[in-house]
């Protein structure tokens, strides 16, 4: 098996090879999860560190779940509680952190780049949880697992990304890994939220949302990210609900065996109906249950073997 | 890497009268049949398990459940290697709680991957006991671990390779003893 890889910043350096292997070391790590004993001694001895500058649930325990699982130590730092507030700036708080000896950082961070930057100047292995609206790999990658897991293969796919684009990391990651791996993606959501220059990553783009949903085999939510929105894209929840909700009259819009997933968290009732998110075809809960095996095989091919660089 | 064949030890006709033999001993041995699991140690413990599986319901009429464990994730070696190692799925369908385990692998060395698969049992259940079937014993042991079953003893010097072949994934049964010519 070859893994060169010592950090995991973004998918669009990803080779497809290096895609199928993390997807197919996901495969093993599940079984794990359903032990009774649900821990494996294998990183027995290294330490990871959560640097989490953005509030989240699903990633941070996920990532906690998954160091734990194979017997990591694992701390979470996270700003509200830290020197950060008393003016340090990231790469002090860094610094301070990787003098006690970490092997890995994982870190969520609002700018983006932030993981890109640790490593210009940290020895450990750097992990991105998201950065900014650049990427969110990891999430990219369990949900292709899932979307193996329920559509065998990804050749010939219809994935239709929905919602605010222009600021959504998963949108960006699940572009690059989608694509990668053969399926089709096509992007819809209000012109304010997704440029024309997203074309030339490759998608089709539409506005209308029912004429996006036509053949889709995978709809894929993103929430309105009202943090990241300095100004107004769109004149009221009520209309970006109108246009943009998926309702079930909609999704009958899509294939019959369409599936439904959206990253979390989630706003009821403004990009994703109650009833379609609880429906039998929504496949949002295991994304998360994928998420703490992804992740497994993240660090497991990581830190795993001999530092890569002193191998060379 | 070019190898020399220096013995063929072993041929399907020879590998199928041991495996024989061996079913017939877990059999003596195993009065309850009926509390008898085998876990088979990826990759090819897996077909020597299947076989043996085989054998004694032939002689006995009792189906043997076979489970498969990949060690990997329990390998003492891990900060050691270059390249890590793909990790495969342990597939045990059944509870081995309060059974008698049989650990079944094509050849026992320095005794590390037992360790590992004991490891691994634990994790999954607690067995009544475990019993260890191996095709051949090679010595160089390095941890107090012995085989209840054993194929074969064939003595060996550490240069030298000992290739299990198995028509389930390698297109003939046959058991050699080969030397690499250059030493990596």
């Amino acid at each position: 098996m070859e893994f060169h890889q010592k950090h995991l910043l973004d998918i669009e350096h990803l080779s497809t090879a290096d895609i199928q292997t993390i997807l197919d070391t996901t495969e093993s790590m599940a079984e794990i999860s359903t032990r009774e004993v649900k821990k494996v001694p294998t990183l027995r001895g290294k330490t990871i560190i959560n640097l989490f500058f953005e509030a989240s649930t699903r990633t941070r325990s996920s990532f906690e779940l998954a160091a734990k699982r194979l017997s990591a130590d694992l701390i979470n730092f996270s700003q509200s509680s830290s020197s950060v507030i008393k003016g340090e700036t990231l790469r002090d708080t860094v610094l301070n952190l990787e003098a006690m000896n970490p092997d890995a950082l994982i870190i969520r961070h609002a700018s983006s780049g932030a993981a890109y930057y640790l490593t210009t100047f940290c020895r450990s292995h750097v992990i991105n949880a998201g950065d900014g609206s650049h990427e969110h790999p990891t999430q990219a990658l369990l949900d292709a697992f899932t979307i193996r897991q329920e559509k065998k293969n990804f050749k010939g796919l219809r994935v239709v990304i929905a919602g605010d684009i222009l600021h959504s990391r998963v949108a960006k990651s699940n572009i690059f890994c989608l694509q990668k791996l053969g399926a089709q993606v096509v992007l819809c959501g209000p012109p304010t939220l997704l440029p024309a220059e997203f074309k030339s990553l490759g998608p089709e783009i539409f506005y209308d949302f029912d004429t996006a949903l036509e053949g889709a085999d995978v709809v894929m939510m993103l929430r309105i990210q009202l943090e990241r929105m300095q100004k107004n894209f769109f004149p009221s929840l009520r209309e970006y609900r109108n246009l943009y909700c998926l309702t079930p009259q909609r999704f009958k819009l899509a294939k019959k065996n369409a599936i439904i997933m959206h990253p979390g968290p989630m706003n009821r009732g403004v990009e994703i109906s109650a009833e379609v998110a609880d429906s039998a075809k929504s496949v949002i809960l295991k994304q998360v249950e994928n998420g703490v095996s992804v992740r497994m095989a993240v660090l497991y091919l990581l830190l795993g073997g001999k530092d890569h660089e002193a191998a060379d | 890497m070019e190898q020399k064949v220096k013995a063929r030890v072993m041929d399907a006709n020879k590998i199928r009268r041991i495996l024989y033999r061996m079913a017939t001993e877990i059999i003596e041995r195993n009065r309850d049949l009926k509390s008898l699991v085998i876990v088979g140690i990826r990759t090819r413990g897996i077909y020597v398990g299947k076989r043996i599986a085989k054998i004694i319901k032939e002689m006995e009429k009792v189906d043997i459940p076979v489970g498969v464990m990949d060690i990997t994730l329990y390998r003492d070696d891990f900060s050691e290697l270059e390249l890590q190692h793909m990790v495969h799925k342990t597939e045990i369908k059944f509870s081995i709680a309060r059974k008698n385990v049989l650990l079944v692998d094509d050849v026992l060395f320095t005794g590390r991957t037992i360790r590992a698969a004991m490891d691994g049992l634990f994790d999954i259940g607690r067995p009544k006991t475990i019993q260890l079937l191996v095709l051949i014993d090679r010595g160089h042991r390095e941890l107090p671990i012995r085989a209840d079953y054993v194929g074969k003893l064939l003595p060996t010097s550490r240069r030298e390779v000992v290739q299990v072949q198995l028509k389930e994934i390698d297109d003939k049964d046959e058991v050699m003893i080969v030397e690499p010519s250059e030493l990596k």
